[in-house]
């Protein structure tokens, strides 16, 4: 019964998605990269001093990036967020860029 | 006994002696209050991301060692006396570590498991793959 059912809210899916339909051909969206980089790269424990990597996932003004748009994984982004703060509070990433 | 990582920034001013002065003494403070050293490592000048104590650099030096809280605590107080030292921070690594040696032996595993099911189909890749582990 169950498994009846999430057939047909698969099928209805396709019908409902917009696609090159009416309401949209203006929304282009940005492809990101479907995997998290660090477990592409087997980045097990996320280095609070390598300042370079962690920097690459802050804002210009100096917030951490969303998962949406860096496509880090959660596991990922929850350590990813503790090694920020870290080098935050050792002076390797500002806490606010000034605007 | 954990492992604690301490990285503490010296004024950009002091002289290359002095910070290495500095070291060995921070190294008398480790083994005099019960701690293992494990790593000390002068990281070196690098921008800071904002001002501390009116300076825009800094000397990072990394300690690495093994002790309880009170190894940590006694550290942390000798820093906070010496007034060239402008910044420090103890982050505790021994979860880290932990988890380092379980993913390794996670991936050990499916390594072997990996050769075991497909001896004959791929002879050739495989030195390339155990060459970036080493």
């Amino acid at each position: 019964m169950a498994v009846g059912r999430t057939n047909s809210g698969e099928s209805e899916r396709p019908q409902s998605r917009r696609e090159g339909g009416p309401s949209g051909p203006k929304k282009q969206f940005f492809r990101r990269r479907k995997v998290c980089k660090f477990c592409e790269e087997k980045i097990d424990i996320i280095d609070y001093k390598d300042s370079r990597l962690v920097g690459g996932f802050i804002s210009e003004r100096g917030k951490i990036l969303p998962r949406r748009l860096t496509g880090t994984c959660s596991t990922h982004q929850r350590s990813l967020s503790l090694a920020i703060k870290r080098a935050r509070n050792i002076a390797l990433l500002p806490f606010a860029t000034g605007g | 006994m954990r492992n604690y990582e301490i990285v503490f920034i010296v004024r950009p001013d002091v002289t290359e002696e002095d910070v290495d002065k500095l070291i060995a003494q921070m190294e008398g403070v480790v083994a005099g209050a019960g701690g293992k050293l494990e790593k000390v490592e002068k990281i070196g000048r690098r921008r800071l991301a904002y001002r501390v104590q009116k300076q825009r650099e800094g000397l990072y030096v990394l300690f690495r060692l093994q002790g309880s809280g009170d190894t940590v605590k006694e550290f942390e107080r000798r820093l906070k006396v010496i007034d060239t030292v402008i910044k420090y921070m103890t982050v505790r690594i021994d979860e880290d570590l932990e988890r380092i040696e379980k993913f390794k032996a996670l991936r050990a595993k499916q390594e072997s498991k990996r050769r075991r099911s497909k001896p004959a189909a791929a002879p050739a890749p495989q030195p390339a793959a155990e060459a970036p582990q080493g």
